[in-house]
């Protein structure tokens, strides 16, 4: 047996035990490919390659929404040209543009597949890192194939370099997976909330199918049988896949796990686990039946108990259909259709890949800094796990001032090394709407479930409050890389329990933000 | 009769567009709106008014009572 699986406990951990207890001696360093369990997972979409097999890294590994060691340095967007779709989801409410995928509240502006190539060179003349394209909506990719795939046909000739990836419901996939070959689209998500036609009528009114509106279990069980068929036929042809799930508690976060294992059968590579949005002022159907959404705790456990099937993605911020940029930062008011169509584009391939090139530098010294951090490391002895929020602005630093931070990046702190685990966006202490008290509430709520904050700056209110709060500030790291950071913070907290200085006390659980993420002039 | 898009009501997502057997619906001004010189209230073609039976918004594709009856031609 694994002895590792024993550090999934910490959640209940005893808030004081004895040192004997809480410092275990475990004698080998459990890192990545060493170990079976968690261990495994944490490297698959992690840093390095892990339990991969290397054609599919060799794919994934500069691609931002795939693995989450990429998403520091690598750009997407998204192109609006999809409005139509072919199914409704209790999430949804097309009067306000898609709430899961979008932002709500705000229609997404409608490109021309022409207007969507120019926005695509535009882009990546002027953000380097930008590397993958993709076509999410509004509505559904497929449902729209004409504009789709006459997007994929103009950019494939204008700019060969960018990855192609779309976004589906599935129910119209199977028709088009010949056309998805053709264009070279070699990335493809699969939003699939369940394979149990029972809790799928609970989850859309009506598909229309087959020139019909077709309602309750008949219809789920069509949605669920093309996505299943279209996800066999992808990875059949060698073309991968991920797949997206809302968790909507007491509805499918149970089912979620059959979910896991169906989906990883049919050779699904990554698996989303992403919070219902369900504000009442969204006037979905969940919004307005009260249906609620995840807390943070909730979402890891099941994130975590699917684990060991396969990789988890943690780092969705369920972006617009339109959004620019890093993920976690919103590009996309930089370019919007009056000022693209007035921009002089020079689509310059040598300078993108010259800047590419850099960003490999920074990423290997990043990676060799972990993993020599990580040595250090190696033969510590707790059973403690800790997780610890960082303010960055990508590029792996801890490179940004707490009060500009729109979001926090979270780790878990083990003996096996630093793991990211998700992410939580914040209303900006520095522009909080209600005042700064208020705003830092939100904040200090948002990261409950953390022993400490990273940023490059912080004041002394907000640090005061956060210390008062049990929450730890931490500047000394300003500027140096997130992951090797985190090993040597973890590595002091360790001694500072063994020396008795201070008692590991387990924290609290945490509130996710509703709403998609939003761009904010800061 | 016809059959006519409540324009308040459209969200302009163009579902109905594609599945007008008379591609009768053509976006102005940025909402959708059905010609009724080709609407045939899809009879003859499909049980249910396409464009009733794809929209995303109850009541945005309703009767238009001010054409007469569309008569197949025999």
């Amino acid at each position: 047996m694994d002895d590792s699986r024993s550090f999934d406990t910490y959640e209940a951990e005893p808030a004081s035990p004895q040192l004997d207890d809480i410092m275990q001696k475990i004698a080998e360093h459990k890192g990545c490919g060493t170990s079976g369990g968690s261990g495994k997972a944490s490297c698959g979409s992690g840093a390095g390659s892990g339990d991969m097999p290397q054609e599919i890294w060799d794919k994934v590994k500069n691609h931002p929404c795939y693995s989450e060691e990429a998403h520091h340095h690598y750009a997407r967007m998204h192109v609006a040209v999809a409005p139509a779709c072919n199914i409704q989801c209790n999430y949804c409410n097309r009067k306000y543009d898609c709430a899961n995928e979008s932002r709500p509240g705000v229609v997404s502006e409608k490109l021309s597949p022409e207007q969507a190539a120019k926005k695509v060179l535009a882009v990546a003349s002027a953000i380097p890192q930008m590397t993958v394209l993709g076509i999410a909506g509004p509505g559904d990719p497929l449902a729209n194939p004409g504009k789709t795939f006459k997007t994929f046909e103009l950019i494939s000739e204008a700019a060969p370099d960018i990855k192609l990836c779309l976004s589906t419901n599935g129910l119209a996939l199977p028709d088009h997976v010949e056309t998805i070959k053709k264009f070279n689209v070699d990335h493809v998500t699969i939003t699939i909330n369940m394979t149990d036609p029972d809790i799928g009528a609970e989850i859309y009114p009506w598909v229309f199918w087959k020139h019909k509106r077709v309602t309750g279990k008949e219809a789920a069980k069509i949605l669920t049988d093309r996505q299943l068929q279209g996800l066999e036929m992808l990875t059949a042809n060698g073309i991968l896949c991920k797949v997206n799930s809302v968790m909507i508690p007491g509805v499918n976060d149970d089912h979620l796990v059959t979910v896991n294992r169906e989906v990883k059968s049919r050779g699904a590579f990554l698996h989303n686990i992403m919070p219902l949005i369900s504000s009442p002022e969204h006037g979905t159907v969940f919004g307005l039946n009260g249906q609620r959404g995840p807390s943070a705790q909730e979402l890891k456990a099941l994130q975590d108990s699917c684990e060991g099937e396969m990789n988890m993605m943690r780092h969705c911020r369920q972006c617009r259909a339109d959004a620019v940029g890093l993920l976690g930062e919103d590009r996309s008011a930089e370019f919007t259709t009056d000022k693209i169509m007035e921009m002089e584009v020079n689509y310059d391939l040598s300078a993108r890949q010259a800047y590419q090139e850099k960003v490999e530098e920074e990423r290997q010294a990043k990676v060799a800094a972990r993993n020599a951090e990580l040595e250090t490391l190696a033969g510590a002895n707790a059973d403690i796990k800790i997780l610890v929020a960082v303010a960055t602005k990508g590029s792996g630093r801890i490179n940004e001032h707490f009060g500009h931070a729109t979001e926090f990046q979270v780790y878990e702190l083990s003996s096996s090394g630093a793991k990211f685990v998700g992410h939580r966006r914040v209303d900006l202490y520095c522009q909080g709407g209600y005042g700064e008290d208020d705003a830092l509430e939100t904040v200090i709520r948002a990261i409950n479930d953390c022993h400490a904050v990273f940023v490059a700056k912080i004041g002394h209110c907000p640090k005061d409050d956060l210390i008062k709060a049990g929450i730890d500030p931490v500047d000394q790291y300003a500027y140096e890389f997130i992951e090797q950071s985190a090993i040597s913070y973890f590595k002091d907290y360790l001694a500072r329990v063994s020396s008795g200085e201070i008692a590991h006390v387990a924290r609290g659980d945490a509130d996710i933000r509703q709403g998609a993420f939003v761009a904010v002039d800061a | 009769m016809t059959y006519k898009i409540v324009a308040s009501q459209c969200t302009s997502c163009s579902a109905c567009e594609a599945e007008c057997p008379n591609v009768a619906i053509s976006e102005k001004n940025g909402t959708f709106v059905i010609n009724p010189k080709k609407c045939t209230e899809c009879i003859g073609y499909f049980d249910v008014p396409q464009c009733v039976a794809v929209c995303p918004v109850d009541n945005t594709c309703v009767i238009d009572n001010s054409y007469p009856r569309y008569q197949p031609s025999a």
